[in-house]
């Protein structure tokens, strides 16, 4: 017995050891309750730190961001579009003790912020025209030459306020409730909005018909364009020949002038020899043995003939 | 260990030679043994605390992860890759892939990556379908590649990383999407697309805390809904033909213009060759002229007799009938001999007097 008492000693001293002390972790934070009463303020810092034993109790909760997922939400935009809204928020214990008061633990808070999250979700998007919920900026599309996108008429293309300042909106409302938790809510934003199924489906036939659109232009777009560059090849066809009928034609005529104009300075010296040598010229060329010549006897060719008679 | 070293010299390795004395040895050795055994347990679990502690208290971090220590939770140090030490009880690691890309897929699974790689068939269109800017539907599917930068504020910051990683990831994603039209998410937009996105992430990072540095972005299969997909396709058909319609039309011009170019040419080319002709001709007959006339000049009445003597001689044997009237004798008509028959042939002069008459002889 006598050995065994030291023994005993240090367990008990184990023990109030364990008791009396308690770490935090970084990602933890904690509440200190005395019968179930708070005692103290939160207890933030990670860390090893002390207590009464066995009267103080620890209650810890997460000190990190924490997930929010809402269910998507139908629900019908100012201009009566059909859309499924799903939001998510990231959220954080900023008073713990609040917080333990007020909803417990972290299900209570879950489902105090699906309540109050999406109801300002459906709130704000509500009150506005589908397109600010898509768009966050008015930059213009950039068009491409083959896919000049038709400004569909039931699309405007211009936003006032834009996704960003809706979810900010709805960041800023739902925080003015929020801390009342002791919720710190960090973030909110959508997530997903989609057309809802029935909608889908007229959608995607503006879709087709548009596309057809597109289509049907570029075809007759290229019939136009062979078209197009068929005239220009008969113009080029009817130019190019003419111009070079033209210039034969002038060719023609300037050598034509010049041959006058040689034989015409050559024959001038003597117009009746030049008639003379012309003539006997075409004597030779013009008559052969088909020809019948009756010469009269006084001719100057007989004229020896007859007088030697 | 200290059962080798209680056996003396002999290892257990001699004994097992199946020798005599190998017998008593092991005999005196287990009594030696059973003697001692309350001491040897002791060493034993001494040993096994000692091991034991050993293990718990040294880690090792692989070459592409960091190691983050905590002593009772809280921050203590960041280590690098190695072997490491911690005060066992007290302090606590956790390894963090600081080096490794990680990698998040939407819109579709990698079922086994490989030379084959398989896609999970299911497809994630919750994910992936979303609203353009222009209010019609795209799928668009994506990877996001990142890296864990800050070990520290990776672990402590925010729970569920993961999932809040893909939900800001995808909440980057259609807020890009959501401010271009459906031609650019299909076509001309997608690497701008995919660097806004990129950006959004990191910044949403940035301010979530999350340690994490977003390396890439990458578009993967960005389509129009099924559905929609077959007008899609139409529209690539009809661009094609607008090409093909064009390209046929410009291959008949380029055909015809070139051969019309060369027509035309020659149509010139003809005309100069007559103007030559024509032009060298008449200088060539001018010349002869003027070289006829020369002489002509000199003896103008001989020279005229003689060409006109010599043209008589050189057609009159080729002409068929020659008739003489002497008008004297008008009656006398039986020169004229009608029957043709009996033509004499040509005069004996043969085929003509001057054989071959240049007509360009002046002479």
């Amino acid at each position: 017995m006598k050995r065994a008492l030291p023994v005993v000693g240090t367990l008990a001293g184990l023990v109030l050891l364990f008791a009396s002390t308690y770490t935090i972790r970084e990602t933890e934070q904690a509440i200190i309750t005395q019968f179930g009463e708070p005692v103290g303020g939160a207890v933030t810092e990670p860390g090893l730190h002390f207590k009464l034993p066995f009267i103080h109790r620890v209650t810890r909760f997460d000190q990190r961001w924490l997930p929010w997922d809402g269910d998507a939400n139908q629900i019908t935009t100012r201009d009566k579009k059909f859309i499924w809204v799903d939001t998510y928020a990231r959220w954080r214990i900023a008073d713990p003790l609040l917080f333990f008061q007020s909803v417990r633990d972290e299900r209570g808070a879950q489902s105090r912020l699906d309540d109050i999250i999406d109801g300002e979700t459906r709130n704000s998007v509500a009150t506005y025209d589908l397109i600010e919920i898509v768009r966050i900026t008015n930059r213009d599309f950039e068009i491409t030459e083959d896919l000049v996108s038709f400004a569909t008429e039931e699309v405007p293309s211009e936003i006032e306020f834009g996704r960003n300042a809706i979810t900010r909106s709805i960041l800023e409302k739902a925080s003015e409730v929020t801390p009342s938790f002791g919720i710190e809510l960090v973030d909110v934003r959508i997530k997903r909005v989609n057309y809802v199924e029935e909608v889908r489906a007229k959608v995607y036939e503006r879709m087709i018909s548009e596309r057809q659109r597109i289509a049907e232009r570029s075809r007759s777009e290229g019939q136009g364009r062979a078209a197009e560059v068929r005239g220009q090849r008969e113009r080029e066809l009817k130019s190019i020949e003419s111009e070079a009928f033209r210039q034969a034609e002038e060719i023609r005529g300037r050598a034509d002038a010049e041959a006058s104009a040689i034989y015409a300075r050559a024959y001038q010296r003597d117009a009746d020899f030049y008639r003379f040598m012309k003539s006997l010229e075409t004597y030779r060329t013009a008559l052969d043995e088909g020809v019948t010549l009756v010469i009269g006897s006084d001719s100057e060719f007989l004229d020896f003939l007859r007088r030697s008679r | 260990m200290a059962l080798y070293d209680s056996s003396g010299g002999n290892g257990p390795w001699t004994g097992l030679g199946g020798d005599g004395p190998a017998m008593p040895d092991l005999e005196g050795l287990l009594r030696r043994f059973g003697g001692n055994a309350r001491r040897t347990a002791i060493r034993i679990g001494i040993g096994i605390a000692a091991v034991a502690l050993f293990f718990t208290s040294v880690y090792q971090v692989q070459p592409d992860e960091a190691g983050v220590v905590t002593r009772f939770g809280r921050y203590s140090r960041v280590t690098d890759p190695g072997l490491h030490f911690i005060v066992p009880f007290l302090e606590a690691v956790t390894k963090v892939p600081v080096e490794r890309q990680l990698k998040e897929e939407f819109g579709f699974r990698t079922v086994e990556a490989g030379v084959r790689t398989a896609y999970d068939e299911r497809q994630f269109l919750e994910e992936s379908l979303m609203l353009t800017g222009d209010l019609n539907v795209a799928v668009v599917e994506w990877i996001v590649q990142y890296k864990v930068q800050d070990p520290r504020a990776y672990l402590f910051n925010v729970r569920e990383i993961r999932s809040t990683f893909r939900d800001m990831s995808e909440a980057a994603m259609r807020d890009v999407v959501g401010d271009h039209s459906v031609d650019e998410v299909l076509t001309v937009g997608r690497e701008q697309i995919a660097a806004q996105a990129k950006d959004l992430l990191q910044e949403m990072n940035d301010r979530y805390e999350t340690g994490i540095s977003v390396q890439q972005l990458v578009l993967q299969d960005v389509n129009p809904p099924d559905s929609v997909k077959p007008s899609f396709n139409e529209v690539n058909e009809a661009i094609q033909e607008k090409e093909r319609l064009t390209n046929e039309a410009l291959a008949e011009y380029n055909q015809a213009i070139p051969r019309a170019r060369g027509d035309a040419e020659r149509l010139i080319q003809e005309a100069e060759g007559y103007a030559a002709e024509r032009v060298n001709r008449a200088r060539g007959e001018a010349s002869r002229f003027e070289s006829v006339y020369a002489e002509y000049r000199n003896a103008p009445r001989v020279t005229r007799a003689r060409m006109y003597l010599e043209t008589l001689s050189e057609v009159m044997p080729k002409l068929g009938q020659k008739v003489i009237l002497d008008e004297s004798g008008a009656n006398i008509l039986p020169l004229l001999n009608l029957n043709g028959e009996r033509r004499q042939p040509p005069s004996p002069g043969g085929p003509g007097p001057g054989g071959q008459p240049e007509r360009e002889d002046p002479r």
